[in-house]
């Protein structure tokens, strides 16, 4: 039963990822003006134009020249960056798997800090824990991630000389997993922030709401301790309604993911897709936006069949 | 459901009352930084300041606090405070307009999608997950991609990307309001849809696009904020506080002030905004208040005036002495159980009956302490098994003796039996708070449960979740449950009301059957006299918070004495005597925070005497084992 609910979740994402590939087309396809005189430039002939033009297939209608993307996209070939002189599918899986270490950490750091941070302010409800909690929650989703990317810098790189506050690796001699992982500290726990105040906020609420139910009476009226009661029973039931929001928050983490790698000059897609914006170059932007979205729906897919796993009554 | 449920939900309601108090106090605290930022912003033109624009490299890079530029200057020599007061000012018009343009499109999709439902609801909503499969920031670049860099164009991205928490909101509202009387007698009062439309659905769905325009506004302006600082919003010369800080980021070491200061007035902006978003939610959500829910302790607070005493002439297997049981919903106290004594006799089964609110199911709680609390507090009496007062006896203790010496079986094992554990896993766990054993052999011991409630097919059973046995096998697993550990105790409350009537015949019998094979006595709580007929060996009759009837259940049954007693059991129909009467007792059982003086019962009594309603009337004992509580009752016997 559980594979088959995977299996179709599974073929339910086709369309979505489908549907995606559509609205990346046509949303590049109106961007104004003509991809053959930016690559060119603006003194270029018309005739080069043209020519460049049937090159790329641009002649041919909107529809065909979808569907040549789609076959060539199946086919693992974005096409060319233009301001990078290489195929965009390497360009992008590069950069990707940059980001996909940094987003993943983040999620890791958010879902744990979040759920354990809603999980005490809901067990000590209104005391010093929970309100200190709720203020952290507040000045959480509040702070702009770019800001506090700048103040940990600043403390952790500048002040204290702790942490290095630019890139993946040490330019020099740089490697290695530690090295990585010291890299990986600050932008991560500046991704992680938001999202694990928005999951704090939620998982506490979702306590507080499964601890009046009666199946939690009755864990009580079997003689079941009270850490059991909240660590297994009310928490598997709070797990079900949380879990979707993680896997929101995967979107929130892979967007928010822009401006810290932008702060911490990582090296992730989210960087790419800056610089490719502001140089045009569309075929970058396209194969970026598509691939961070495919992921997201994937991110998705694996929180649906998380919670398919706990709840065993979504399946059926 | 019992009465505690009922009230818990008024006692949320006080304290809601309360954190909604302190939360106004906060979002007050937001609503005034924000005003003073507000206000100096539109002051900006008045105040004596520099042009936000005149570069000076002779004083540039200032730190804070020197002569004439109390914040510092800028990589150009500009003044920084200037610049922060004139930048909040677009960052502010920006937001505000993005949240507003996404407003008012995302709400006009929901109520249309909403209202006309059918194929109009399905194509717009399928295009709003559409744009919700994008991860949100992603989809505000790729739209200032096709756009270009700019500010109006990172406005317009940042506001399309709002418009699906819009649209998704006030559908689900708007929906609920086209099945609506109200909508079908505005469409046949000749109304058309427009009219409709702007007087009926509109006001109803604007909470909701308030809530949701107060939740997302804030976040609106640091997105717009964040794209300028990707240099894909404001361009130079112009300038909001996110290209302020973009553009000092690069400075971070030398003069950390230049982008440290801008970005410390977008969090204030951001930081008042939600305060004041989540007090405005707090007011106009009633669903959101309720999920401010209080935490219940472990146990159900006590508040004992005395020490209570144990002397007990050792006859009985539990005692109850004058409980008292009270919900303090803040300026209401409800006293649901008001100083009840019950007598348990080893190996016999005790019916307690009433209407609902009685406080049966509240008296069968507080044994154990397991009603609610918050609201629920003991406030009197004793409860004495085996030598001990349940009620001030250690947490420790309790634990032990819950599910184990003295067990519960609830109403309802739909609601009660863990939704996300397999039966046979709950009762593993039942079996292994109490004893040692291995997960394996009390996986054995829980088939072998399940069998003796007949349960057909245990084995497999056991790996079943709740949701898929029904309501009869629900309950038996329950039963078994609560027989996992022997216990010399069980109460049951209600647990066949749930059922249909065969199904009730079915656990009845295998009540009896199992109460007989083995050394348990039984509290059995109940509203049908039928049932204490079939099982009970004596009963006690409950009405408003107190005993007012008691003895064997033959004397009761057939000699009732008191009034209520009475009309109870004239409620129950008769198997073979269709003819019989069915008489419904007349008015509702009083309000517990409001009882009558004298007897409480007497408002829907009909042997009612004026002196019925003046003083406390007392549980007199009548004949062997028997005790009424009424006036008229003592006249007729003595």
């Amino acid at each position: 039963m559980k594979w088959r609910y995977i299996g179709k979740r599974l073929v339910a994402a086709v369309p979505v990822i489908f549907g995606l590939t559509v609205i990346v087309f046509f949303i590049m396809a109106l961007i104004p003006g003509d991809p053959a005189t930016a690559i060119l430039g603006s003194y270029a002939t018309p005739e080069n134009v043209a020519t460049l033009n049937t090159q790329l297939g641009l002649d041919k209608p909107l529809w065909q020249q979808y569907f040549t993307w789609l076959m060539n996209l199946l086919q693992g070939d974005f096409g060319r960056s233009y301001s990078l002189n290489r195929p965009v599918i390497d360009e992008v899986i590069e950069r990707f798997s940059a980001t996909l270490v940094l987003a993943g950490t983040a999620l890791v750091i958010c879902s744990i800090m979040g759920l354990l941070a809603g999980i005490f302010s809901a067990v000590y409800q209104y005391g010093a824990v929970d309100k200190g909690l709720t203020l952290i929650v507040l000045i959480g989703i509040s702070t702009p991630s770019f800001w506090l990317g700048l103040l940990l810098i600043l403390l952790f790189g500048v002040e204290l000389r702790w942490l290095p506050v630019s890139g993946m690796y040490e330019i020099y001699g740089g490697g290695g997993l530690s090295d990585l992982l010291r890299h990986l500290i600050l932008p991560a726990a500046t991704l992680a922030l938001v999202a694990t105040g928005v999951i704090a906020r939620l998982t506490r609420g979702s306590m507080l709401e499964v601890l009046r139910q009666d199946y939690i009476r009755t864990a009580r009226a079997k003689g079941v301790s009270e850490r059991s009661v909240i660590l297994k029973h009310a928490f598997k039931a709070a797990l079900v309604s949380v879990i979707p929001v993680i896997g929101i928050q995967a979107g929130f983490v892979l967007g928010g993911a822009v401006y810290v790698e932008t702060v911490f000059q990582w090296p992730g897609i989210g960087r790419m897709l800056v610089t490719a914006i502001a140089t045009r170059d569309i075929l970058l932007v396209q194969g970026g936006v598509l691939v961070v979205a495919a992921s997201y729906v994937l991110f998705n897919l694996i929180a649906d069949v998380l919670q398919n796993l706990i709840d065993p009554r979504i399946a059926s | 459901m019992n009465r505690g449920i009922n009230v818990s939900s008024k006692q949320n309601r006080r304290v809601s009352s309360f954190a909604l108090l302190i939360r106004n106090r906060l979002a007050i605290f937001g609503l005034l930084i924000l005003s003073f930022i507000v206000l100096l912003c539109l002051l900006a033109p008045l105040l004596p300041l520099p042009d936000p624009d005149k570069t000076d490299l002779a004083i540039r890079l200032q730190k804070p606090f020197t002569d004439g530029h109390w914040l510092g200057t800028d990589h150009l020599g500009r003044d920084i405070w200037s610049r922060i007061l004139w930048g909040t000012r677009v960052s502010l018009a920006v937001g505000i307009t993005a949240s507003l343009f996404a407003a008012v499109i995302g709400s006009l999709i929901g109520i249309l999608a909403g209202y006309f439902g059918g194929r109009t609801d399905n194509l717009m909503m399928r295009g709003i997950d559409m744009l919700m499969a994008f991860p949100y920031i992603l989809l505000a670049l790729a739209i200032v991609a096709v756009l270009g860099p700019g500010l109006m164009n990172a406005l317009y991205a940042i506001a399309i990307v709002n418009i699906p928490f819009f649209a998704r909101n006030v559908r689900g509202i708007a929906v609920t309001f086209t099945k609506r009387e109200f909508i079908d007698a505005a469409q046949l009062s000749g109304k058309s849809n427009l009219q409709i439309l702007l007087t009926e659905v509109l006001p109803n769905v604007l909470p909701v696009i308030v809530i949701t325009l107060s939740t997302t506004i804030g976040w609106m302006i640091l997105e717009t904020a964040g794209l300028s600082f990707l240099g894909l919003g404001a361009q130079p010369p112009q300038a909001d506080l996110g290209s302020m800080l973009g553009e000092g980021r690069k400075l971070i070491i030398t003069a950390p002030h230049v982008s440290t200061i801008p970005g410390c007035m977008i969090f204030l902006i951001v930081m008042s905004i939600n305060l004041l978003g989540d007090g405005i939610r707090d007011t106009l959500d009633p669903r959101l208040k309720a999920g401010a829910l209080l935490r219940p302790a472990s146990r159900t607070q006590t508040e004992l005036p005395d020490k209570g005493s144990l002397s007990g002439d050792g006859s009985k297997l539990l005692e109850v002495r004058s409980l008292r049981t009270e919900f303090h919903t803040g300026s209401r106290i409800l006293k649901a159980v008001n100083s009840v004594d019950l007598q348990l006799l080893p190996g016999e089964c005790l019916g307690v009956v009433g209407e609902s609110g009685s406080g049966k199911s509240v008296t069968a709680l507080s044994l154990l302490g397991l009603v609610a609390s918050p609201p629920g507090k003991i406030v009197g009496g004793s409860v004495i098994f085996d030598d001990k007062d349940l009620l001030r006896i250690s947490d420790g203790e309790l634990q032990t003796l819950r599910g184990g010496r003295i067990s519960y079986i609830f109403q309802d094992p739909l609601a009660t039996l863990h939704p996300l554990y397999r039966v046979g896993d709950q009762m593993v766990e039942a079996i292994r708070c109490h004893r040692y054993t291995s997960q394996h052999s009390a996986w054995d011991e829980a088939v072998g449960l399940l069998e003796m409630v007949h349960i057909p097919n245990a084995p497999a059973r056991a790996k079943a979740y709740p949701f898929q046995l029904s309501g009869g096998m629900r309950q038996r697993v329950s039963i078994a449950m609560a027989l996992a550990n022997d216990p010399e105790i069980i109460i049951a409350d209600e647990p066949t009301t749930a059922l249909d009537v065969t199904v009730q015949a079915e656990i009845l019998r295998l009540l009896k059957e199992l109460i007989r094979g083995k050394d348990v006595s039984l509290i059995f709580i109940t509203h049908d006299f039928g049932v204490i007929g079939q099982l009970c060996d004596r009963v006690a009759v409950m009405y408003a918070g107190k005993v007012v009837e008691q003895g064997s259940v033959g004397d009761v049954l057939y000699d009732p004495r008191h009034p209520y007693t009475r009309r109870l059991i004239e409620c129950v129909p008769k198997l073979g005597d269709p003819g019989k009467e069915l008489v419904e007792i007349p008015g509702l059982p009083p309000a517990i925070d409001n009882l009558p003086d004298g007897c409480s019962f007497a408002p829907r009594c009909d042997l009612v005497l004026e002196y019925c309603r003046n003083d406390e009337i007392t549980l007199e004992t009548v004949g062997s084992g028997r005790k009424v509580r009424c006036l008229r009752v003592m006249e007729a016997v003595g």
